[in-house]
């Protein structure tokens, strides 16, 4: 059903009310003395405001200072562990290629419910419950490894994982050792074609765009493809996206759009910090366009001007993403990433802005090692 | 404007991702390209064995002569060129927009590539020392020496990395067809012209389309595909991309000459009648050939060679591109320039180094969007300094003074030595020489180049590999003195 532009507008303001009743929330756990952790509670004594009565609206965070990601590498990690958790069990999420001392996240739930939440936008017909999954991504201490590994059980699947290690592939990349690097991208696939040949019955997957493509192209090459093997749904990301690369998944390793009886495939953009932003339905006729919508009110995505990053850019235009995090777990207000990307107007799917054409700000992308795995 | 497609084993592929390439004067857009991926490089490449297969339908001769029509028609004819048609004059001055390069060389280097594909059979009479080509289509033959003979395609394409500053180096993989080989080729950014030139007069001439591809894109990404999926491939490109590939025998690796001319201590009292040819091994194609001299080299009177060899060059300044007497290329990139003159800069601080050119006028000359360097010469009092070992991508020439029997273990690896000398024992020294790959006995420029000789490795060598093959009856098979007509079971032994 088409969504009027009155029912959009009612959505969106709907959707604005909702975001600010839950910065209210988040910020008076964050900074509550009995809920918060030991991280914001330092941090409010410096603050020139009081956010337990300053911040009212979304907008208002605007009065918070720039996040400074470098806060995020080494401990102690429990200075992120908001009080009000108690003696929950705590997971610590490190950011994937990153070499040197690693930027990390607490994490309770929030995995578990950013992606039971993503679970509802995966179609049963594609991703049938019940059915088993393949991980064909990073392992180690990695939000995707656990993430994706819940998301299978929680639509009653077991998963199946591989061994995969992204800070040795951005070791063999930054060294030139290209033969070593396709050695273990082999490495990577063999253990997926294991799996796969071993009777798992798997019907879903999980994979980077590049394992994706290596993936295909391993099956094609035995005759097979992805469709063949019986795969009929996958979700797919942890690097970059294009349209054009889409395109070619699509056409040529998929079997064409699902809607023409090819293999559906779901791209999303996320990170330890955020989730997982999903996107709108991807088509041929919008050139493949990708644009993401982050989960709000989990999570909010802007693209900002960059040298003035309170400015959002009209939409179409390009800027810098910039993330804000709110859930009880994580509070992370205006956080600039290291990519840019096009305003993106709310959708009836997605009431929000959302981002298109993600690729590396390209005033990092020199010092950016991207795609890792 | 040109909409150029890649090009999948003979069909155009428009991209959702395109590159614009422009005028490096005007800024003027000179052509989207659109931009491949290394997923479709790899799919593809694993259909390789469709173009071997459908060029070996054809006999070599006939692809010879199908070359040799192409040569007419990349020279002479109006081509499709993406959603175009480029006339000879229309491709020149393309290439000279996004290349730096004047048209004139543009010209000239079509010529080249013209030269190489009517005299195919030349060359590769050359290249194969003879061989029947026919015995390369069937796999093994009898030369008429009584002896099968078995040489064995190494891959079913060539990929190549091709260069975007030098439109010169076409030549090496215009055999490649005749020699029953698909193509597989990764332009330069700013050079697309020649790959898809060549294809179209290919195709015109009656070459399947279907045995070339052309995957424009980033060269980290669909470079890196091409190399690590063709079994036989090429590249061009820096210092470290040689040391990247250096000893991968699948991968022959194309990067700076350091080519020099060393002056024996026979006739370097002479240099003045070998000035002309100094001049033109460092200033023709504006230098950027790795075939030009970077070094002139020799035991005395460097100090007199530097200064005459500035006289000639120092006054050289940039002309249009469209002029016939412009000898310089622009850098479209500025700032590979400033990079340029600023390690030049610093390597002339060492002692024992002097700017011969200095009095002719600053050699960086710095416009917004492009940049050029004037001709340089410098005089280094011995072979230690580190300058004495640069090449650049302008007209650039150490004049190196160092004893004559010191210079071979001070050259490093050169990819041309033109040798001016008659002393004997010192032409032998040469000749054994491993560090020198082309060698010019006597007075000849660095930068004539005979076609019919193998360049930093014989291609058909590196395509095709010699083994043994025998057959219950052949010839070579009942003759017990040959020693292959009585199988031995090594599996016995």
């Amino acid at each position: 059903m088409v969504e009027s532009s009155e029912q959009q507008t009612t959505s969106q303001t709907d959707a604005e009310t909702a975001l600010d009743a839950h910065v209210r929330e988040i910020v008076r756990w964050h900074f509550d003395e009995a809920t918060g952790c030991p991280y914001w509670l330092e941090r409010a004594a410096e603050l020139p405001f009081d956010p337990l009565t300053e911040i009212q609206s979304y907008k208002d965070l605007k009065k918070f200072p720039p996040f400074d990601d470098e806060d995020l590498r080494g401990g102690p990690m429990r200075r992120w562990v908001p009080k009000g958790f108690g003696n929950a069990p705590v997971y610590v999420f490190e950011t994937g290629g990153t070499t040197g001392i690693p930027k990390s996240r607490i994490v309770i739930d929030d995995f578990r419910i950013d992606y039971e939440l993503f679970s509802q936008t995966l179609p049963d017909e594609y991703f049938p419950p019940g059915s088993n999954w393949l991980m064909l991504g990073p392992s180690g201490p990695r939000r995707l490894r656990l993430a994706v590994e819940h998301l299978c059980q929680f639509r009653g699947g077991i998963c199946f994982c591989i061994d995969l290690d992204p800070r040795w592939v951005i070791k063999l990349i930054k060294r030139g050792w290209m033969e070593h690097l396709e050695e273990y991208k082999a490495h990577c696939i063999d253990q997926a074609l294991t799996v796969l040949d071993a009777g798992h019955e798997i019907r879903c997957l999980f994979a980077t765009p590049k394992l994706l493509e290596a993936f295909a192209l391993a099956l094609e090459a035995r005759g097979s493809s992805i469709a063949d093997a019986g795969i009929t749904g996958i979700f797919s990301g942890g690097t970059e996206f294009t349209p054009q690369w889409t395109r070619f998944a699509t056409e040529e390793l998929l079997g064409g759009p699902a809607t023409s009886g090819g293999v559906y495939m779901t791209p999303t953009y996320g990170n330890t910090l955020m989730g997982l932003a999903c996107s709108r339905p991807v088509t041929a006729s919008d050139g493949y366009k990708i644009a993401y919508y982050a989960p709000q009110p989990r999570a909010v995505l802007e693209v900002v001007d960059p040298d003035n990053p309170d400015r959002l850019v009209d939409y179409g235009e390009t800027g810098r993403v910039r993330l804000t995090t709110m859930t009880k777990e994580f509070f992370v207000p205006g956080f600039l990433e290291r990519d840019e990307g096009e305003r993106e107007p709310p959708c009836p799917l997605y009431p929000w802005d959302g981002v298109s054409g993600v690729r590396p700000f390209h005033k990092l992308a020199d010092s950016t090692t991207v795609g890792v795995y | 404007m040109l909409e150029i497609p890649a090009i999948r084993w003979g069909k155009p592929y428009e991209s959702l991702e395109q590159r614009e390439i422009r005028h490096f004067v005007s800024g003027e857009s000179i052509a989207m390209v659109s931009q491949a991926g290394s997923g479709i490089v790899r799919r593809d490449i694993g259909k390789a064995k469709a173009a071997r297969n459908i060029l070996s339908d054809f006999s070599p001769s006939d692809l010879i002569a199908r070359v040799g029509k192409a040569a007419t028609l990349f020279r002479t004819a109006s081509l499709p060129m993406g959603n175009g048609v480029q006339t000879p004059a229309d491709f020149a001055r393309a290439q000279s927009a996004t290349t730096g390069l004047p048209e004139h060389m543009c010209r000239s280097n079509m010529e080249k590539n013209c030269f190489v594909l009517e005299n195919m059979e030349r060359v590769l009479e050359a290249l194969t020392r003879g061989l029947d080509l026919e015995i390369l289509r069937r796999g093994y033959g009898d030369e008429g020496r009584g002896v099968v003979v078995s040489y064995q395609a190494q891959t079913d394409a060539l990929g190549l990395v091709l260069p975007s500053n030098s439109p010169g180096v076409h030549t090496l993989w215009l055999p490649v067809i005749p020699l029953q080989i698909g193509l597989v080729l990764k332009p330069g950014t700013l050079e697309p012209w020649t790959p898809y030139r060549m294809f179209s007069a290919f195709c015109e001439a009656g070459i399947p389309a279907e045995a070339v591809s052309i995957y424009p894109g980033e060269g980290a990404d669909v470079g890196a595909a091409v190399l690590t999926e063709c079994d036989r491939c090429m590249i061009f490109g820096g210092e470290s991309t040689i040391e990247q590939y250096q000893g991968n025998p699948t991968v022959q690796v194309h990067g700076p000459g350091y080519s020099k001319i060393i002056l024996g201590d026979d006739c370097v009292d002479d240099w003045e009648n070998y000035l002309d040819l100094m001049v033109d091994s460092v200033l023709a194609n504006s230098g950027r050939s790795c075939i030009n001299a970077s070094g002139v080299w020799a035991s005395r009177h460097t100090d007199k060679i530097a200064a005459a060899l500035a006289e000639r060059l120092g006054p050289v300044a940039p002309l249009p591109p469209e002029a016939e007497e412009a000898q310089l290329a622009a850098f479209t990139n500025p700032q590979m320039a400033t990079g340029t003159w600023a390690m030049i800069e610093k390597d002339l601080e060492e002692s024992g180094v002097t700017d011969c050119t200095h009095a002719f006028g600053t050699r960086l000359v710095d416009h917004s969007t492009y940049a050029y360097l004037r001709p340089m010469v410098v005089h280094c009092k011995n072979p230690q300094l580190a300058i004495a070992a640069k090449e650049f991508m302008f007209p650039f020439v150490s004049v190196v003074e160092c004893p004559q029997n010191q210079m071979l273990a001070n050259i490093g690896r050169t990819l041309v030595v033109s040798a001016i000398t008659k002393d004997e024992a010192f032409g032998r020294e040469l000749i054994d020489a491993t560090h020198i790959d082309r060698l010019n006995l006597g007075p000849l420029p660095t930068i004539k180049l005979d076609w019919l000789q193998p360049h930093e490795g014989n291609l058909v060598d590196f395509l095709y590999r010699a083994r043994a093959l025998q057959t219950q009856g052949s010839k070579n098979e009942a003759d017990p003195a040959s020693g292959a007509g009585t199988p031995i079971d090594i599996s016995a032994s």
